[in-house]
């Protein structure tokens, strides 16, 4: 290998592969180089307090009615002053909602795979209401399958221009897999709460 | 009204929900125009989000127009056009004050790593979002933004996140004069992040995606080389060789938690759901690039534990950045960029899809199928 093959990385300096120069790329590419400065480029999440107005008139927010009671992170001294109210915590899913916000903080694991196994058990409950109301979960028309009428579904699969085919095969073991695990998880946190 | 409404994983509808009423004397009732569908709106509608309620209403980007405003609220009237980052913020806490807008303190009860986000399950505070005819908008005196007039309003949709996200992912790069900037990914917003590149000084732009529409976009739209890592043993390797051994001086990850490329991160983490996501993509960052380098990271990643190669990290001395972005703060200067032609965000968008379709629309996005790289959901209530 001669001294000129030897790639850049092993030496001080040698132009880059595939550079252009800065007039080549302003010629190719519309406002190339426009915020070039680092220094003149806005938003950048560092400690800021010289900020444009946020439009706030408060020091701290009204607080919204309603908020007691409602779940928070045990790392949160009160329910925010502003919070979302559109699904309330209900049913056993509710319970097993409730437990993980009220026991464990958001650096355990046991917080974040409670919520998970909460969420199964949301869907099926939501399932058996929905039958119940007299409105049951459309299973086929709800997964927007119907869009596959027209853009080649068989052909996608086949010539692999889609996301979703390599993993079609494994998605009926993935659907109750998070049942199990969860179940397990959930079983051996109430055994070491109980202890 | 009529509401795109979750039902489980992979399963949403449209159903009939009460109008939102004012709930905070700070709120704002916006008549939705404009939603689009996101990238993270996949990791919900795939049930990878922990605590995500069925009955849920997902969409944190769109536009609309003001149709009741609650008794503080001083800078927004009846009747303005706004464009709503996906953010909810209080502008006055300890976070706020010193710009970290996406990290507001005040507004989500449930979790204190994250901010609030509309329609991003409770995680994210419990708020629906915009793929309805109606949304709340919590603090309204601060975040929304009445749209200019000459603004065309898919581009203001777009500025809500995807190009607002962008533009951040390629500033936390700290990118400088003749860098070589790779972006993994090529969706809306590793495609904006390319385009940023540019405009502050990159040399060389690189692409990887595995979808070739999408890298045929990133080559047309974003003026980037593009490499399809499923048409190479080691995306790793290819990367090296083509930057003479050294890596890329920044990667940016516009990918998330839901990277394809490895059976095992993929069971584990988007099947399973027992890491915060597949870190495919993240680890692929750490790999290539170079010693010293910088790893942006705007792809969206749950709160549980995720396998990242750490110790690479520390060992190459690299500079991790990550946030979600402080949307607002980035208006003004891509208002700049985008009346000077710089940018029109508009050409990325592949599909409108009507609010009654819009199970479809997900399916559609998720899957990649009918070259879908952006869908623009338009509500009826018009
Ligand atoms: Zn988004
Ligand atoms: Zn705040």
């Amino acid at each position: 290998m001669s001294e000129e093959d030897v790639p850049l990385a092993y030496v001080a300096d040698k132009p880059r592969p595939g550079a252009e120069s800065p007039d080549e790329l302003r010629r190719r590419i519309p406002g190339w180089g426009a915020d070039l400065d680092p220094a003149d480029r806005p938003s950048v999440p560092r400690l800021d307090r010289d900020l444009p107005d946020t439009g706030a008139h408060w020091t701290f927010p009204a607080r919204q009615p309603g908020g007691e009671g409602r779940e928070r992170s045990i790392e949160h001294a009160f329910v925010t002053p502003v919070f979302g109210t559109v699904a309330p915590l209900r049913g056993l899913s509710g319970v097993v909602r409730r437990f993980a916000y009220s026991r464990f903080s958001e650096g355990r694991a046991a917080h974040w795979l409670l919520l998970v196994l909460g969420d199964r058990v949301d869907v099926a409950e939501s399932r058996v209401e929905a039958i119940l109301r007299g409105r049951p979960d459309r299973l086929i028309a709800e997964t927007g399958i119907g869009a596959e009428k027209g853009v080649h579904p068989v052909a996608s699969r086949l010539r692999s221009t889609r996301s979703d085919t390599h993993h079609t095969w494994m998605d009926p073991f993935v659907v109750s897999a998070p049942w199990i695990a969860a179940a397990v998880v959930g079983w051996r946190i109430v055994r070491r709460v109980r202890r | 009204m009529k509401a795109m409404t979750y039902r489980g994983p992979y399963r949403i509808r449209v159903e009939e929900k009460d109008i939102p009423r004012i709930e905070h004397p700070g709120d704002a009732i916006v008549r939705v125009t404009l939603a689009a569908i996101c990238g993270s709106d996949l990791h919900l509608y795939h049930g990878l989000m922990p605590d995500t309620r069925v009955g849920m209403t997902f969409g944190h980007e769109f536009i609309g127009v003001v149709q009741e405003v609650g008794p503080d609220v001083r800078n927004l009237k009846v009747g303005d056009r706004v464009m709503v980052p996906f953010n909810i913020y209080c502008g006055t806490c300890w976070f706020c004050a010193r710009g970290l807008y996406s990290n507001c303190h005040n507004v989500n009860p449930n979790a204190t790593a994250v901010g609030g986000i509309y329609g991003y399950s409770h995680t994210c505070g419990g708020y629906d979002g915009g793929q309805a005819e109606f949304v709340r908008v919590p603090l309204a005196d601060v975040g929304p933004q009445v749209i200019p007039d000459d603004i065309d309003e898919t581009d203001a949709l777009l500025m809500t996140d995807a190009l607002s996200t962008g533009y951040f992912g390629a500033q936390l790069g700290d990118i400088v004069a003749g860098d070589t900037v790779v972006v993994l990914g090529a969706g809306p917003v590793g495609l904006f992040a390319a385009k940023s590149a540019w405009l502050m000084g990159a040399g060389r732009v690189i692409v990887i995606d595995q979808l070739e529409y999408r890298l045929a976009k990133a080559r047309e739209f974003a003026h980037a080389e593009t490499l399809n890592f499923a048409e190479y043993d080691d995306i790793v390797v290819e990367l090296k060789k083509q930057t003479d051994y050294l890596g890329a001086d920044v990667v940016i990850d516009a990918v998330g938690a839901e990277a394809d490329g490895n059976l095992i991160q993929q069971v584990t983490a988007t099947k399973l759901k027992m890491q915060g996501g597949s870190p495919v993509a993240l680890n692929w960052a750490i790999d290539g690039v170079r010693k010293g380098g910088t790893v942006s990271v705007l792809g969206a990643y749950g709160p549980i534990f995720s396998a990242v190669k750490f110790g690479d990290a520390m060992n190459k001395g690299l500079t991790l950045r990550m946030n979600q972005a402080p949307v607002k703060r980035q208006w003004p200067r891509l208002f700049e960029h985008i009346r000077a032609g710089y940018l029109k965000p508009s050409d990325i968008v592949t599909h409108r899809i009507p609010l009654d379709d819009i199970a479809e629309g997900y399916h559609l996005f998720s899957a990649k199928l009918d070259g879908c790289i952006k869908a623009v959901v338009v509500p009826s209530a018009n």
